[in-house]
């Protein structure tokens, strides 16, 4: 492959930015005016760029780190990538030969890239003889965790009492109560240090409000939560897996573990859910020989794009660690082998019923579950009243689209790309429906990100 | 959701669950549930069912039954954007949202000014819109007006289709005639017959622009079939689309309209008329114009002598001539106006001694005729878009502000300007420039050809660059310098590059005046290069049978060799 073919996209970069301003700033710099001593090798572009001082910024960016692209600038913004990354990116990744391949960067821009390749390896091999060592003190963790143990077995304990008290006095009284009730619930549950029970309970204050047919949300809801309260307060009875999944959904730390998969994995969908406090990124990726569908999680600190970026349509040639736990998809991302590439392939299709039949087994795993990756082959957007579904091409069966989805902009680039003809949809189907996150054409074409 | 993914297809109701949810809500103390498990209270064991039943629906939906498809979205048989192009739309569409910012520019070019420009020569290409750019284009094109025809020509028929499922989208419906059906042409001469007598009037007003504009003589024809049923505005608008493909075969369909009921008909109908200098109409205005002025060889040197029309007859008002002059005018010289307005320039050789358009606008007039007969000729040159009597009445591009022969004031330049050719035009504009700087020509910018041509190119460049030496602030001429960065040759941007540099700071100078000037520059000349590339991309690739040499991009830019030789070279 050329140096030329393993370039990205204009919108690959763009997905790259950590917000909309930046975005729109980096594609005005996306030109050549501003930009002088440009050059790229071995997945690692470098430039000067003019800004409103005398002296130019430097910019390099490594598209090869172990963790997704990394950035450098000399100017003072706060955010990464900032608007010359970007726009240099943007600039490397347009035909006009404005970023020569080079041999050699400049000495400005090799000894930051040397300094990484050089903490990149110490850390690598820091890693590898990470196991035999262990933690330092083996004793002392083993008592933490058995503290901490001890308040989630505490906390799951008071909030069995809760949902006691409040099916006894009936969810009609609760709804009365308000979000009171449930954000000091919460509270209890963050002292108790089970975050994913917190963060359960904390989404059920919103349920009395949510419309028609409330109750049997709630009820739902407030069965799931017992049931994760059950298994914690059994896990001894549990087989080895799905204990592991408990805890997992009680939000407890865990590590990858198993033998890594070396795979070309695509890169399926990208997005953020962005809290007050944290940005959270999820990445689906597909193994074009293994056939999983793992997920990567990253995180950033409010106002900060999580460290991890994969735009849409690339593959990786990499080695991924699964997370412990029965219907876990959750993997961490070990060692790359080249920068990542435009994909030639797209995953395998299936119908909508085979779609749900797949949401249905992977529940006997994981019951907590709320949606599974899948990948709709020759599926229709039609319009349903106010709401929209996915109807197979060859079949009359359909999937609707979740409330979420119908209100995205994604929605109506699927549409158009669609045109009332078959498409490929991937996304997460679960018991809310389908929520589309990328779409290929009928016929040849790229991948087209929807989220 | 409570079994969404099965819709309204669900198995009996589930009765067991209702169960639940109506202890539930009461809570267990006023219902318990029906069977109690040992060794569990009734709440525990209410949401031990519960937990057991959730798991099971939600494992056992099935999806809905499909909703009516929609119709397939048309073909559009025109060719994809090469990959670059399309990577450049999405960068143009992403600044969209970014509205008018407020503030100084600073040294980025403005994107979204970008985006007509590459419309226009994209659908100048043929190509194609990506699908997946239709919504963000039906957005733009509904945020802004004036780019609504190119957006909408561009999108082609997947856009209309789309707009049908969006109510935020109606507009392109509205724009497109009959709901974006393809206008019937000269082949089907009935489905013409039955738009044009059932359509609505912005289908017909469509109908009969296409058809104008193809082959007039049939516009024509459709009109006149229904021209005496039609109401009075209708007519005036249709009237108007005539200006269309205005040949001298439209004469007796214009002669007829000249005794029209409603008087802005017949106005129209006259000015029409009047653009046609061999229609009868403009013979009787020569003739009439022709008795007022005269050549008087009696003094040292010849002169025009003006006699004002005594009266305005039956004859004057049903070619077009209004009776009653506007608030502050005398009649008689505004008759006279609109008699020379619409008389043929070409009668006034013989008239006036055999002379020339320039020998003529040179003469002397007597008695402050001349400003009132300049003006009238100046409106005929544009009306008969003479070229001769144009530039004769602009005079040399030197002249001060309607110091010219004609007089003229810059608006009445541009339009004469209009009349020239493309070329004549930029080198009389680069010529104002050269003598009277940059202040008064944004006016006549707007009317030339884009790109710039070279000379023209030129001069506003040395102009800008004057102004900058003279001390002052860019933004004095951020009016030119926006139209500059749209309509300046990108091949400009190697003479622009020895300005990008900050000057050192003069004492006569604005404060910081040398900053903002190299910023303004450095915007100018990367909105060139982004245009440079745009238009790069746009081309069509080259047809395989060529050499993979000639297959190269051919025209690689002058910057190309400015580059650094290769590192490992």
């Amino acid at each position: 492959m050329t140096e030329q073919g393993v370039r990205w996209t204009a919108e690959q970069v763009l997905a790259l930015a950590p917000d909309a301003a930046s975005r729109k700033a980096g594609s005005k710099l996306g030109a050549a005016g501003p930009w002088s001593g440009t050059g790229c090798a071995e997945g690692t572009v470098w430039g000067l760029c003019k800004g409103s001082g005398s002296r130019p910024y430097q910019t390099v960016v490594d598209l090869t780190g172990p963790a997704g692209p990394a950035y450098k600038c000399g100017c003072p913004s706060r955010k990464f990538p900032c608007k010359h990354a970007l726009g240099l990116l943007l600039l490397w990744a347009g035909e006009d030969g404005l970023v020569p391949a080079s041999a050699q960067p400049p000495d400005w821009a090799g000894e930051w890239l040397g300094g990484r390749r050089d903490r990149a390896g110490t850390g690598r091999a820091r890693a590898e003889g990470g196991p035999g060592g262990g933690p330092a003190d083996p004793e002392a963790a083993r008592r933490r965790a058995e503290r901490r143990a001890e308040r989630v077995t505490a906390g799951a304990t008071e909030l069995e009492q809760r949902l006691v008290d409040l099916l006894r006095g009936g969810l009609a009284a609760a709804e009365q109560a308000g979000y009171g009730l449930w954000d000091e619930t919460a509270a209890r549950m963050v002292d108790a240090q089970a975050p994913g029970l917190a963060a359960r309970v904390r989404e059920l204050g919103a349920i009395p409000a949510s419309g028609a047919g409330w109750p049997a949300r709630l009820l739902e809801e407030c069965a799931l939560l017992h049931l994760l309260d059950q298994g914690w307060l059994r896990r001894d009875r549990l087989p080895d897996a799905l204990a592991a999944t408990v805890r997992s959904r009680l939000g407890l730390p865990a590590s990858p573990e198993g033998p890594p998969v070396r795979d070309h994995w695509l890169v399926l969908a990208q997005y953020d859910r962005v809290d007050p406090k944290l940005t959270t990124r999820r990445i689906w990726l597909h193994g074009a020989e293994s056939g999983r569908t793992p997920l990567l999680l990253s995180y950033g600190a409010a106002g900060r794009a999580p460290e991890l970026s994969f735009p849409v349509g690339l593959a990786l040639d990499a080695e991924l660690t699964g997370y412990p736990g029965a219907g876990q998809s959750r993997a961490a991302l070990g060692e790359r082998f080249a920068a990542p590439a435009p994909a030639g392939f797209r995953p395998p299709g299936v119908t909508t019923a085979e779609a749900s039949a797949r949401y249905g087994e992977a529940l006997r795993d994981d019951p907590w579950l709320e949606s599974v990756p899948v990948t709709l082959g020759e599926v229709i957007p039609v319009p349903d009243g106010d709401r929209w579904q996915l109807a197979d091409a060859g079949t009359d069966t359909a999937l609707p689209l979740t409330r979420a989805a119908r209100s995205r902009p994604g929605l109506w680039r699927l549409v158009a790309l669609s045109g009332g003809a078959p498409v490929t949809v991937f996304g997460e189907c679960g018991h809310h429906g389908f929520t589309p996150l990328t779409a290929w054409p009928e016929g040849p074409g790229e991948a087209v990100p929807l989220c | 959701m409570n079994g969404a993914p099965s819709g309204g297809d669900s198995t009996a109701p589930d009765s067991a669950w209702e169960e639940l949810v109506t202890a539930a809500l009461l809570g267990t103390d006023r219902r318990a549930p029906a069977r109690l498990t040992p060794g569990r209270t009734a709440p525990a064991a209410l949401l031990d069912a519960a937990a057991v039943m959730t798991v099971r629906r939600r494992a056992g939906l099935r999806p809905a039954r499909a909703a009516q498809r929609p119709e397939p979205a048309p073909g559009d048989p025109r060719p994809a954007l090469p990959a670059p192009a399309a990577h450049r739309l999405t960068t143009l569409l992403a600044d969209r949202s970014g509205g008018a910012g407020s503030g100084r520019r600073g040294s980025s070019p403005d994107l979204m000014e970008l985006l007509p420009q590459w419309l226009a020569t994209a659908n100048a290409h043929g190509y194609a819109a990506p699908p997946q750019a239709l919504p963000a284009l039906l957005d733009a094109a509904r945020g802004r007006t004036d780019l609504r025809p190119a957006a909408l020509a561009f999108a082609g028929p997947r856009a209309l289709w789309l707009a049908r499922l969006n109510a935020d989208w109606r507009f392109a419906l509205r724009a497109a005639p009959g709901g974006g059906a393809a206008l019937p042409d000269a082949e089907e001469p009935e489905a013409v017959r039955r738009l044009w007598q059932e359509g609505l009037f912005a289908e017909r007003a469509a109908l009969l622009g296409a058809l104008r504009a193809r082959t007039p003589a049939l516009g024509r024809e459709l009109l006149a079939s229904t021209w005496a049923t039609e109401r009075a505005e209708d007519r005036l608008m249709f009237l108007d689309t005539l200006r269309t493909g205005l040949s001298d075969a439209d004469e007796s369909f214009l002669e007829q309209a000249l005794g029209d009921r409603s008087r802005n008909v017949r106005a129209t109908a006259a000015e029409l008329l009047s653009a046609l200098p061999g229609s009868a109409l403009a013979a009787r205005m020569a003739v009439r114009a022709t008795a007022c002025v005269a050549l008087d060889r009696t003094g040292n040197a010849p002169a025009i002598t003006v006699e004002a029309p005594p009266e305005c007859d039956t004859g004057m008002e049903r070619d077009g001539v209004v009776a009653t002059p506007p608030a502050g005018r005398g009649e008689r010289s505004w008759w006279l106006a609109q008699l020379v307005e619409a008389a043929p320039l070409a009668g006034w050789r013989g008239r006036l001694g055999g002379r020339t358009a320039e020998e003529i606008v040179a003469l002397p007039v007597a008695d402050d005729w001349q400003g009132e007969l300049h003006a009238a000729w100046c409106r005929a040159a544009v009306r008969q878009r003479d070229a001769a009597w144009s530039r004769a009445l602009l005079g040399p591009p030197s002249a001060p502000e309607a110091g010219g022969p004609g007089a003229v004031s810059l608006a009445e330049r541009a339009k004469l300007l209009a009349s020239l050719e493309p070329a004549e035009r930029a080198a009389w504009v680069a010529g104002f420039i050269a003598t009277h700087g940059l202040s008064e020509a944004f006016q006549l910018l707007g009317v030339c050809a884009v790109p710039w041509a070279p000379p023209l190119g030129q001069a506003v460049v040395d102009a800008l660059n004057i102004a900058r030496d003279a001390g002052s602030y860019p933004w004095s001429f951020s009016g030119v310098m926006g139209l500059a960065e749209r309509c300046l040759d990108p091949a400009e941007a190697v003479r622009l590059e020895a300005l990008l540099a900050i000057p050192d700071e003069r004492e006569d100078f604005a404060p910081g005046a040398g900053g903002y000037w190299a910023e303004a520059f450095q915007r100018l000349v990367t909105t060139l290069r982004l245009r440079a590339a745009m238009t790069r991309e746009l081309a069509p690739p080259a047809p395989p049978t060529e050499s993979p040499q000639a297959a190269t991009p051919p025209a690689e830019p002058p910057r190309a060799a400015a580059q650094p030789p290769d590192a490992a070279g």
